[in-house]
Parts: C-alpha cells; sequence; structure tokens
C-alpha cells in the first residue's frame, strides 16, 4: 500500500512538529508528511504545489484561518481532502470549516493512534464526527420546524433522516462506528454511508437556521 | 437638637480609619444643591452651623458669591454605592430630631430655589433700577424656568433621561416666556430684539468660522474614548491572564515531576479559559447544561479522568432536572473510581418531551447480576433517585466491555 500524503497547516510551529511526529510514529510508516505551512497564503501555495492526499487544517489561524484556505483552494485542487484539526470548540468555527468542505474535524487532544486512523479514513473518503461535530449536527438540525422550503429535494437537506439522526446521536455519545453498527444491525459501510449524507446536508443545505444557530451559539 | 458629626457616623466611613470626607456636594443630605451639607460633612460639623453661616454671610453679599462658586465648582456626590464616596443611601427619616418643614424641602430642592429665587426677585424689584412692582411676576416666572433647567443639568447622570430632557424643554420655555414678559413690561422688546437677532448672526459667524476645530474636537474626542476602551480592555484581558493562567502554570512548573498533577491543573486551566473566552454555559448553573458541565468540571479535578462532554439543547433546571444531574454525577464518579480508565464521555439530550443523558465507560465493567450486592451505590443513588423524581434509569454492563448509564427524565412529568 502506497504512502498517503499529508500536509500540515497550523500557525504554531510547536504544534506542526508534535502532529509530525505522531503521524511519523505510525508502525505501519503509511502516512509521509509532504510538507507544512504556518499562514494562509503558504497553504495555498503548498497544496497547490504538492498535492497532497489529506490536509490537516488548523480553525484558527490569522488572515482568516482554516476557512480561507478552502476558500482559496476551492476547485482548484479537486483530490484534495481537508480534515481539521482544532482546539476550538466555538460551534461557528466547527460549522464554517465544515460547510467550507473540510471532511471532518477533530480536536488537537485527539490520540495519535485515532489521528492516524482519522487521516486515513478521511483520505478513504470518509467523514469524520469527533462526538462534539456530532452534538452540533444534532443542535443545528434540532427539531423546530425548518423553514417551509419549496420543494421536496429542499426539504430532505434540511432534515436528518430518523437513521442519520440515530447514528449521530451514538456518535455523540462516544461510540466507533464499528460500535455503531452493532448496535444498529447495519454494517460499517452503512454507517460510513450515514455519516458522509449528514457533512454533505451540513455542508449544503440552505438551512437558515444552521448559519443562525452556528452565528448565535457561540459555543455548545 | 441631636448635633451630628458625620465622620463619626459609620454610614459614611468605610475604613476603620478616621479619613476627611471628601469635599463634594451630597445628593441625600440636600436642601438646596447640597453644598451646605457636603461642606458641613468635610469639615465634620453639623449641617445646621454651616446653613447658619451661609445665610449670615449672605446678608453681606459674600455668602450668595462662595455659595455660587461651591455650587458651580463643586463635583457632586456620584452615587451612593460609589466606592470612596461611601454614601450609604437613605434620608433622615422625618422627626428624627429636625423640623418636618426642613424634611419637606429636603425632598424637594425645587421648592427651596423657588423660594430663594422669589425672595430674590422681590428684593431686585426693591433695589433695583425698574422699581416696579408689576416685573416682580415675570422675574419670578424667570426664575422658575431657572431653577428647572439647573435642577436636571445639575444632576448629570440623569441628563440622558427621556422624560428629564421634556423637562429641561419645559425650563427653557418658560424662561424664554419670563424674559419676553419682562421685556415687554419695561418697553424694552423693540430693541431686545434687534440685539438679540445681531447677537445671533455674530454668534453663528463665530460658529461657521470655528466649525472645523468643533468637528476636529469631537472626533479627537471620540478616537480619545475608543483608545481608552481598548486599554481597558487589555488590562483586563491581562489582569484575568494574569490571575489564571500565569498562576497555573507556575504550579505546573513547579509540579513537573507529577504528570497527575500537572495533567489536572492544565485541564481546570483550560476549562476555565474556555469558559472565560467563549462565555461556556458552565459559567451559568441556572441552566440543565450548565449544571451538567459544572458536574463534569467537578469529576475531572477529582479524579484523574477525562470527560467528553456533549450537550444538546438546554433547559432551565427543574426539579427534575436537578435529579438528573445529580444522577449523572454519581455514574460519572462511578465510572471514574471503578472503570480504570481515563477516558468517559458524557451525552445529553434536552428535547421539549424529556431529558435524556448516557453516561460511558469502556473500562472493566461488571456483572449486572451482582448489582444489587455489592453496588447500592449504584441502586440507590442513581435508579432510586431517577424513579423517585418520575425518570427509569438503565445500567447496561459487562464485564470488560464497559458501562453505560442511561438516564431518562419526562419534562411534562416534573
Amino acid at each position: 500500500m502506497s504512502q498517503l500524503r499529508v500536509f500540515l497547516v497550523d500557525d504554531h510551529a510547536m504544534i506542526r512538529s508534535g502532529v509530525r511526529a505522531e503521524l511519523g510514529a505510525d508502525p505501519e510508516a503509511s502516512l509521509a508528511v509532504v510538507g507544512e505551512a504556518g499562514t494562509v497564503e503558504e497553504a495555498v501555495r503548498g497544496i497547490l504545489e504538492t498535492k497532497p492526499d489529506v490536509v490537516l487544517l488548523d480553525v484558527h489561524m490569522p488572515d482568516g484561518g482554516g476557512r480561507a484556505v478552502l476558500d482559496q483552494i476551492h476547485g482548484q485542487a479537486p483530490g484534495v481532502r481537508f480534515l481539521a484539526l482544532s482546539v476550538s470548540d466555538a460551534a461557528e468555527d466547527v460549522i464554517g470549516v465544515i460547510r467550507g468542505g473540510a471532511r471532518g474535524y477533530v480536536t488537537k487532544t485527539i490520540s495519535g493512534a485515532d489521528l492516524r486512523d482519522a487521516v486515513s479514513r478521511v483520505a478513504a473518503g470518509d467523514a469524520i464526527f469527533s462526538p462534539r461535530l456530532a452534538g452540533f449536527v444534532l443542535d443545528a438540525f434540532a427539531s423546530g420546524p425548518a423553514a417551509v422550503p419549496e420543494d421536496v429535494a429542499e426539504k430532505a437537506l434540511d432534515l436528518l433522516s430518523a437513521r442519520e439522526r440515530e447514528v449521530m446521536r451514538l456518535l455523540a455519545r462516544g461510540y466507533t462506528y464499528r460500535e455503531i453498527g452493532q448496535q444498529l444491525f447495519i454494517s460499517i459501510k452503512t454507517v460510513e454511508t450515514h455519516a458522509s449524507n449528514v457533512l454533505r446536508k451540513l455542508q449544503v443545505s440552505n438551512r437558515n437556521e444552521l448559519t443562525r444557530w452556528a452565528a448565535d451559539r457561540r459555543i455548545v | 437638637m441631636v448635633a451630628r458629626v458625620p465622620a463619626c457616623d459609620d454610614r459614611w466611613v468605610t475604613t476603620a480609619a478616621p479619613v476627611r470626607p471628601p469635599l463634594v456636594r451630597t445628593r441625600d443630605e440636600r436642601l438646596v444643591s447640597g453644598v451646605c451639607a457636603g461642606v458641613a460633612r468635610h469639615l465634620r460639623l453639623d449641617p445646621v452651623i454651616v446653613r447658619g453661616l451661609f445665610v449670615a454671610l449672605a446678608f453681606t453679599g459674600i455668602g450668595v458669591l462662595v455659595y455660587a462658586l461651591l455650587w458651580v465648582f463643586l463635583p457632586q456626590a456620584e452615587t451612593a454605592d460609589m466606592p470612596g464616596v461611601a454614601v450609604k443611601g437613605g434620608r433622615a427619616s422625618p422627626g428624627a430630631g429636625r423640623g418636618l418643614s426642613l424634611d419637606a424641602l429636603r425632598d424637594k430642592p425645587s421648592l427651596a430655589i423657588l423660594l430663594i429665587g422669589l425672595g430674590g426677585a422681590l428684593l431686585l424689584t426693591q433695589i433695583g433700577p425698574f422699581g416696579e412692582v408689576q416685573v416682580l411676576w415675570p422675574l419670578v416666572i424667570v426664575g422658575v424656568g431657572l431653577a428647572l433647567i439647573w435642577r436636571q443639568v445639575d444632576d448629570r447622570d440623569l441628563l440622558s433621561r427621556r422624560s428629564l430632557r421634556w423637562r429641561l424643554a419645559v425650563g427653557a420655555l418658560v424662561t424664554i416666556f419670563g424674559l419676553v414678559t419682562v421685556l415687554t413690561t419695561l418697553n424694552l422688546l423693540e430693541v431686545s430684539w434687534q440685539s438679540f437677532v445681531s447677537t445671533l448672526l455674530i454668534l453663528g459667524g463665530v460658529g461657521l468660522a470655528t466649525a472645523p476645530w468643533w468637528r476636529r474636537l469631537v472626533a479627537e474626542r471620540g478616537s480619545e474614548r475608543r483608545a481608552r476602551i481598548r486599554v481597558e480592555e487589555r488590562a483586563e484581558v491581562a489582569a484575568h491572564l494574569h490571575d489564571s493562567v500565569l498562576q497555573t502554570l507556575a504550579l505546573i512548573q513547579r509540579h513537573a515531576d507529577s504528570p497527575r498533577e500537572v495533567n489536572r491543573l492544565a485541564r481546570g486551566q483550560e476549562r476555565e479559559l474556555r469558559s472565560w473566552l467563549y462565555g461556556h454555559p458552565g459559567e451559568d448553573t441556572a441552566t440543565f447544561g450548565g449544571a451538567l458541565e459544572r458536574a463534569v468540571a467537578d469529576i475531572e479535578a477529582s479524579y484523574d479522568v477525562q470527560v467528553q462532554s456533549v450537550v444538546v439543547g438546554d433547559a432551565p433546571v427543574e426539579e427534575g432536572l436537578a435529579a438528573v444531574v445529580q444522577a449523572s454525577h454519581e455514574a460519572m464518579r462511578n465510572a471514574a473510581r471503578h472503570a480504570g480508565v481515563q477516558d468517559m464521555s458524557l451525552y445529553a439530550e434536552v428535547e421539549d418531551e424529556g431529558v435524556t443523558v448516557f453516561v460511558r465507560d469502556r473500562g472493566v465493567g461488571f456483572d449486572q447480576a451482582n448489582i444489587a450486592e455489592d453496588r447500592r451505590g449504584v441502586r440507590n443513588s442513581i435508579v432510586d433517585r431517577m424513579s423517585r423524581h418520575g425518570g427509569s434509569a438503565r445500567i447496561t454492563s459487562s464485564p470488560g466491555a464497559g458501562t453505560e448509564v442511561e438516564l431518562h427524565m419526562n419534562r411534562a412529568a416534573s
């Protein structure tokens, strides 16, 4: 199996070297850090140059943070997947990068093994939900009448299906995909599909409440 | 009459040391503008003596002048609870060794001013160049208008109130009306009108000529204020960081050889800093989410564990919800003590119908057949507590697979 090429974006050199060490500690050496950047400008240039498989993206940086990187790269590097890595718990930050196109969000307190696992899964096209992100999703798509959308397709985007809600709940409770599959008697692949669908809804939903919620609610 | 010696009265002095009260006009003691009362307080004399003195001096004219100057230059005492001034509220109650009429005056300083104005106007008609009695009433009207304006402007901090602006406007109108009447009575209206217009023109010209300067003054004042606010904010941030983060960092350095302690300190500090930065609901224990966060903080501080907590939705803490918080606390404590792992997760969901909380660990677990025997704590503090308040608790555990406690409470029932 070829190595996954990872690019690090964080304005703190200490965090970068820490993450680099953790990714390198993989016993199978399946991950290789191909570059790192400390500013938005450097990140955009570096990512377009190296075309990595996965970008680990800090949410909070000067000059606009991870969201600015996502917006500037937008469409120019289709094969590159982004995973947000942040100390921030602020809802608007998290929802912001997810809506900007990141495939998931993990906090910096994540263990090395979990981080490596998350990177590989993002590279494979999965969505990564930390329990907290799952909580944000449930909160954002909480009950209450959704703004009445014009057509049915749009409406489907503004609501989570019962199954998706269930998956999100279990994720928020700290279950792994495998455990969720066991609990709901479905395959891991199905769980992954549900998670990806929720991520897509989070990204493309027009639901007004979503943005307003993220703005109103400084933190959950 | 009992002589009151302000400095010996602890109503006015916050510190034990006998400090001379600052020379300010007081509001709660005043009859007219608070000058005499303020002076008396500063000199630690009875206000009556000072007032008598001023009245006596008034006959020489000096008293009036000094009084007027003091009125203008003495700052008014800030609100009663301001530090430094330490004027505790409450006026002397009627009949507390003082004539009732004085107390009536105390409540209505405008009345006192009105009386003084009336006296002054009378005096003017007697000794003034007009000598005509019919000028008296117009002068009184002017006095009333001025009194209205002065009274309002005197209470500087109230200036922004809306009703006050109305009173000011009425005062101005009354004053103008009085002035016009005076002038009419004296047949000076025509002349005055001309000089008024010319004065207005001159003032307008001067105003236009100096307009850029005024504008700059206003702008400078604004930017100065912004700068000051920034400095203050910075000082507040610095003070907070000093009190919290720097202290914790110092503690961490001292405990560098004890990873457990360092962990605990770092977590506690992180939680505290986050709540300060983001206005975390952990601050607010009146809500269910806030109370849960506090329980989590308590567990993390008491045991060497980390709780991943996710709370969806929120509600005020009702009686039933308080029981849920306590049961969750107990469930986390059990997990921290017996599970043998350092991580656990708490998930709470608040919906309109009810509240559900999950506390989960991946620790050693236990055989549920034994729960009634050696885990009385669980039964009493979690299961019984929940059912007492109309809720339910379900504990899922098996050896090696960790434990999950599910708590549910209907909100309608609580």
